[in-house]
């Protein structure tokens, strides 16, 4: 009786928590048979670790039996994520752990590893949230892509996407070189006159426009104008290389600053995560520009000549350089010579593209060639001839290469890899000499600055269809924008960061201690290590004569040389001490002193 | 021998008489020859033995047998008894013995110390528990019945029927009911909050008003404050009669005050002087004139309260509020607030006319507000506090009906207060009577969604409302002018005309397709004319000399010691001999292998970059054996660019949180091992019904404090 009680108890108290009805589903009644079976050989299991709970679970099956049996998740657990997802996400190799290891080892390793696991899988699982596919051109039986004419594909295509491709007639102050804003919104042109404009291409809204009177060399969105302009991490501002100076703009055009460090710039490269404006120079100069707190973090003195050809690796923020004698130099910030230096043309080196993943370079030289390396190792993959050589390259987010030949611009697919490229995937001819390529991030539009104007050409598959919301948003809105640069600001990478291997942070320095204290030496300019050097004390009644100091100078005089020569002294002395003894065993054997009366 | 000791001790007296400052104690030792005169020593050196005693013992006849036994085997036993250790021995016997106790005392920390020491997060102050109620349920849920009592007592309760688990509340119950409270706290905390702005802005108000200097604007505002006053008070003495009393009172206070004092008497120094101008001087005249009239006011009797206020004093008293006896209409069965009358103003509000908004509202429209608040929260507690007694009148006995009849009375005060204000607000609405109830409860339903129009600037805003087309259609030509404006204003420089560039069609290029790439092997020609261009500048030369300058950089010198001259000839043009070359030129190790080894067209630095070092881990860590593991482990990234945001809080959460304010206490024995046996016995805390257990046990706590204070034998 006793015993009965407390299970009837338990049951009333327990069963509610335990089982919340499950919503009832369709697949109800196939499962019941699959449910009854199984249960039965679960309880045997658990009988006999406790009869008392066996028995109340049997009691309240067989109730359930009754009425209607438990229901269960015909696709229990976490749904499967793909081998491939999971693989796209995975962080470096899993470390093992080794056999003899220490259980605090043991302990460390498992948690690092199920923390990277669980961290991979759940970035596989919101891979999801990327669904956007690139588009792609694909032409008729026996025809070939690169003889559609852009007038067609924007006849084909949606409207918005056919507004896409335009001209911009500038024939007066050309030729013009641009530059997309990251988020691909905003467009600045700059032609070689001193006519700069700064355009939001999709709503064809002019946001400023202006002749800066002199040449202009490179634009950037932090880009340049003698021949160049560059946009910078905002839309807020745009650099431009005029003839002797770099000046910074914003948005409406007004000139907010002209850095007189940087002279005749020719090529600029903007580095956003690490707020750097890197521009070469007519004199052979690299420079860097911080421009968040608008301080010059290094000079370089290249020693090449002048510098017209300029590459950026978004991998690791190195900068690429063509030189004149066919050579492609690798720079960052932290060393005055270059990292690497590749041998690419036989003739000048006209233009150089990196793509982002930072795998492979393209370079096109005077010799005509077209080359493709595998920057990892610095190896070539395969080379091409193009008769009339191409004067710029552009690779987008996509991987398609588009090079200026004369006045045609020809794109390529499947330009990095191991197999060479036999045609052209679109081809579009201009009215004038090419100056300018750049792909606009996020959209299939590849601008054109070329003597004539502006060109933007619809390159199907050309952007990146899934953008990162949170780094770089086309339709972030002016709030958006403002929390982002703050939190850009706040992840800022500092250029001592910058190097080959962006992932050398990550890693142990196995340096020794020498070769770190002499680099202390060096960055600091002292020897922090180094021994006060002996100052005699100032004494009075004549006894601080010079020739007393001089005096007491010569006593403590190698003081430490001669505590080492000392030393080494006192060693050797022992040592011979010691090797006469053994001689001296040696030779008498074991022989004792009373041993010579022997006869 | 005697008689020396005679002779000895007479002397001795004798001298004890010439020094009779000591006083000699008469000793009481036991000798075997007692004399009055000496102490006898003989016995003392003799020691006193067992066979002594014995034969004694075996004389009496008291001693028992057993000791008599004992003492007989001491007596043949012949061993000694073993010396006690010395002092040192035993401390350290002791310590030792202490030591073993406390280690086992204290290991018994130890699994729960590592167990903290590996947990991911520690929450402090530990063993919290949920705040708030807990369901029957809960509580039960891991309770066994193990004593033969409880079974005893459980049975019976299961015999009887017993609703063991009867006022458990369901789990939506219970979030309906927190929800609720939360709703409340919502609501009374924006309430609070709007009612203490517009009180620091009257409070603001206030001490603008009362900085303004000018004498003729504070005679004015008091002019008015005196009428509204007596306006008010005109009223209170139909509403509020108990009020009004109040107000006489001090009316009559004040009264008092004036005739006591000869504030307006014309007797101060301004009124002296003004009585000479006064002659002269018409507006003196009128001045003083006004002193008087005032003075004459004040001084002046209040009527005495006639017979109908008493009544109506009275009906005020009565034991039950008039809208009781009213059919209560429900509007909004759900909502509380639309119940009964009380409630009846707040759609009145919406339908007030904009020009009594103006003149009526303005003024006090901000002291209005914030007394609505607090009548909203008196009827609240009111409400609250009705429903408790109610319950509880039912049980206790009519002693209580006074202080109910105050209650009933306050109430009524209320309800009055408000009714009158009904009236002074909607003069229009004077109908206030129970027939039209009705109506007015479909106007409010009506006006409920209608927009509460307050302050003019409120009208202007439904202006604009009702009429957003007749905006919308000059917008247009509007939009653009603001294009035209936006545009830059070097205009006429502009080079771009954007309009004319977009609305052309760009003309559609064909494309001649030329060879455009060639294979490899056909372009023998081409190097040849390529070699003709660039004959001047021999570029892989020029390449292989630069990597053999580097590679000669990058190699250690040799370490050249050798001194001419010595042991030799010297002079110029002499080379070393060659066993000083091999014995004074040093050779350190070659360098590793460059980079570049294999790639003849590529030259890498070997520099060291340092400026990452100085960011870089430069020892390994603790655990870690070699740099693979560590690095392995700190190769996912934390930041929420390459995470979910679930991965990086998880990552990135802190080892230690702690509740703000709660005290942390040291942690008690009986905490943790508390919990092992529950976790042996199965899921679920054992419950402890009501009673904090450590209070109950009272054991004294052994603190993790006490581990430093070890003993170490």
């Amino acid at each position: 009786m006793a015993a009965v009680t407390p299970e009837v108890l338990t049951s009333t108290h327990v069963e509610k928590m335990k089982k919340k009805k499950l919503p009832k589903r369709y697949w109800e009644e196939t499962e019941k048979t699959d449910q009854s079976q199984r249960r039965p050989e679960e309880e045997q299991g658990k009988a006999g670790q406790n009869q008392n709970k066996s028995t109340v679970k049997e009691k309240s099956l067989k109730r359930k039996n009754g009425e209607s049996l438990e229901k269960k998740d015909p696709f229990p657990g976490e749904a499967p994520i793909p081998q491939k997802q999971l693989q796209k996400f995975q962080r470096g190799k899993k470390c093992k752990v080794p056999a003899g290891a220490r259980e605090r080892l043991k302990e460390a390793i498992a948690i690092s590893e199920a923390m990277s696991e669980h961290a991979q899988k759940q970035a596989a699982r919101y891979d999801l949230l990327l669904p956007e596919d690139a588009g792609f051109l694909e032409g008729d039986e026996d025809e070939d892509t690169n003889t559609i004419s852009q007038a067609d594909i924007a006849d084909a295509v949606d409207i918005t996407s056919g507004s896409k491709y335009f001209n911009l007639h500038l024939s007066q102050f050309g030729p013009y070189r641009l530059d997309y804003s990251r988020t691909g919104r905003n467009l600045l042109v700059g032609g070689k006159k001193g006519h700069v404009a700064c355009i939001d291409w999709q709503t064809k809204d002019l946001k400023c426009e202006m002749n800066v009177m002199e040449t202009v060399n490179d634009v950037n969105s932090l880009c340049t104008l003698r021949s160049a302009s560059r946009w910078l991490h905002t839309e807020a501002m745009f650099a431009v290389a005029q003839k002797r100076w770099l000046y910074i703009y914003d948005s409406k055009g007004v000139e907010l600053h002209c850095v007189k460090k940087f002279n005749d710039v020719l090529r600029m490269q903007f580095l956003p995560y690490h707020f750097l404006l890197a521009t070469a120079s007519a004199t052979g100069f690299l420079q860097y520009l911080d421009v968040s707190i608008g301080k010059e973090v290094a000079a370089i003195c290249t020693k090449m000549g002048r510098l017209d050809v300029m590459a950026q690796n978004p991998h690791n923020a190195v900068i690429h350089l063509g030189h004149p004698n066919g050579t492609v130099s690798l720079w960052s910030p932290n060393q005055k010579e270059s990292l690497v230096k590749m041998l690419c043309h036989r003739g000048a080196v006209r233009s150089l593209a990196v793509d982002k993943t930072g795998t492979y370079m393209v370079t096109s030289g005077l010799d005509r060639k077209l080359k493709v390396y595998d920057i990892r190792a610095f190896k070539p993959l395969h080379s091409c001839f193009l008769p009339a050589g191409a004067s710029c390259l552009s690779l987008s987010q996509r991987g398609l290469l588009s090079a200026a030949t004369g006045e045609i611009v020809q794109v390529y697919q499947n330009v990095l890899g191991s197999n060479p490229v036999s045609k052209p995937y679109m081809a579009h001819r201009l009215r004038g000499q090419i100056w300018g390529l750049a792909y606009c991030p996020f959209e299939d539009v590849l601008g054109i600055g070329h003597g004539e104007g502006f060109t933007s050409m619809i390159v199907p598959g050309a952007g990146e269809p899934n953008f990162d919301a949170l780094d770089t948003n086309p339709y972030r809105s002016h709030k958006q924008r403002q929390e982002w640069e703050v939190k850009a600001l706040l992840e800022k990478v500092q250029p001592e960061l910058i190097g080959l291997d962006p992932g050398q942070l990550s890693k142990v320095d196995q340096a020794s201690f020498e070769q770190r204290h002499k680099e202390q030496i060096e960055a600091l300019g002292f020897d922090p290590l180094a021994k006060d050097k002996f100052k005699p004390r100032t004494k009075k009644k004549g006894r601080s004569s010079a020739g007393a100091i001089e005096k007491r100078k010569r006593k403590v005089a190698h003081e430490d040389q001669r505590d080492e020569i000392r030393q080494s002294v006192q060693e050797r002395t022992e040592r011979e001490k010691e090797l006469k003894e053994k001689s001296n065993e040696k030779k008498l054997g074991n022989k004792s002193t009373l041993d010579r009366f022997r006869k | 021998m005697q008689n020396e000791n005679l002779v000895q001790i007479s002397f001795f007296n004798q001298l004890m008489l010439v020094h009779p400052r000591k006083k000699q104690n008469e000793r009481s030792e036991a000798s075997v020859q007692v004399s009055e005169y000496f102490v006898n020593a003989e016995g003392t050196g003799d020691k006193v033995n067992l066979s002594d005693l014995l034969g004694t013992v075996e004389k009496t006849s008291g001693a028992s047998n057993k000791t008599k036994k004992q003492l007989r085997n001491l007596q043949s036993s012949k061993e000694t008894l073993e010396l006690p250790l010395n002092k040192q021995q035993t401390e350290k016997i002791q310590r030792g013995i202490a030591y073993e106790k406390t280690t086992a005392e204290v290991s018994c920390w130890k699994n729960i110390i590592l167990q903290n020491q590996k947990a991911e997060q520690m929450v402090f102050p530990l063993n919290q528990e949920s705040s708030g109620p807990k369901r029957v349920e809960q509580v039960v849920a891991g309770w066994k019945v193990q004593t033969p009592l409880e079974q005893e007592i459980f049975r019976l309760l299961h015999g009887s029927r017993q609703p063991v688990n009867d006022p458990v509340l369901t789990p939506v119950e219970e979030q309906s009911l927190k929800a609720m409270s939360l709703e409340e706290a919502k609501i009374r905390r924006a309430e609070l909050q709007k009612a203490r702005a517009l009180q620091s802005y009257y409070e603001a108000k206030a001490k603008r008003e009362k900085k303004i200097k000018s004498k003729k604007y504070h005679k004015v505002q008091n002019k008015a404050k005196r009428k509204d006053f007596l306006k008010q008070f005109d009223e209170m003495v139909k509403t509020n009669p108990e009020g009004a009393l109040e107000e006489l009172k001090k009316m009559e206070l004040s009264r008092m005050e004036e005739r006591m004092s000869l504030k307006h008497q014309n007797s101060g120094k301004w009124a002296k002087s003004k009585a000479i101008m006064a002659k002269y001087d018409d507006s003196a005249r009128k001045a003083m004139q006004e002193q008087l009239q005032m003075n004459k006011d004040l001084t002046q009797k209040m009527v005495v309260p006639s017979d109908d206020e008493h009544e109506s004093i009275e009906e005020g008293l009565e034991t039950v509020p008039d809208f009781v006896n009213d059919p209560e209409t429900v509007i909004d069965p759900v909502n509380p607030w639309m119940r009964g009358q009380l409630t009846h103003e707040e759609p009145e509000v919406s339908c007030v006319t904009a020009e009594e908004v103006q003149t009526a509202e303005e003024e006090n429209e901000e002291e209005e507000i914030i007394g609505e608040f607090e009548r909203k929260r008196k009827l609240r507690q009111a409400d609250e506090e009705d429903l408790i007694p109610t319950e509880e009148e039912r049980k206790k006995t009519q002693e209580e009906d006074e202080d109910e009849e105050e209650d009933v009375s306050e109430f009524n005060t209320l309800f009055r207060l408000m009714r009158s204000e009904k009236t002074r607000e909607g003069s229009n609405q004077t109908r206030g009577g129970l027939n039209t109830a009705g109506e007015e409860d479909e106007e409010g339903l009506l006006s409920e969604g209608q927009i509460r129009v307050r302050s003019i600037e409120d009208l202007e805003v439904l202006d604009e409302v009702v009429e957003p087309r007749a905006i919308e259609e000059p917008s247009a030509p509007q939009t653009a002018a603001a294009e035209a404006t936006s545009e830059p204003p070097h205009k006429k420089k502009r080079e771009i005309n954007l309009k004319e560039v977009l609305t052309k069609e760009a003309k559609a290029v064909r494309l001649p397709f030329l060879p455009t790439v060639v294979d490899e092997e056909e372009r023998d020609e081409q190097i040849s004319i390529i070699k003709e261009a660039f004959a001047g500048d021999d570029v892989i030369s020029d390449f292989i000399k630069d990597k053999s300058r580097q590679e000669a950089a990058g190699r250690p010198a040799v370490v050249d010691l050798t001194l001419p001259g010595w042991g030799e000839w010297g002079g110029v043009g002499l080379k070393p001999p060659r066993w000083k070359r091999k014995r004074f030129r040093i050779k350190t190790a070659p360098p590793p292998p460059r980079q570049d080894q294999k790639l003849p067209d590529v030259i890498i630095s070997e520099k060291r970059t340092a400026s990452v070092a100085s960011h870089q881990v430069s020892q390994l860590p603790f655990p870690f054996q070699n740099t693979a593991q560590f690095e392995s482990s700190i190769r996912t990234p934390i930041g929420s660019t390459w995470n979910t945001q679930t991965v990086v809080k998880n990552m990135t959460k802190p080892k230690v949180v702690t509740k703000l304010g709660a005290i942390i206490e040291p942690m008690v024995k009986e905490d943790f091992i508390k919990s092992k046996t529950t976790a042996a016995g199965g899921k679920g805390a054992a419950i402890m019904l009501g009673e904090n257990r450590r209070a109950k046990e009272g054991t004294k706590r052994t603190k993790i404090l006490a581990l430093t204070e070890l003993p170490t034998a």
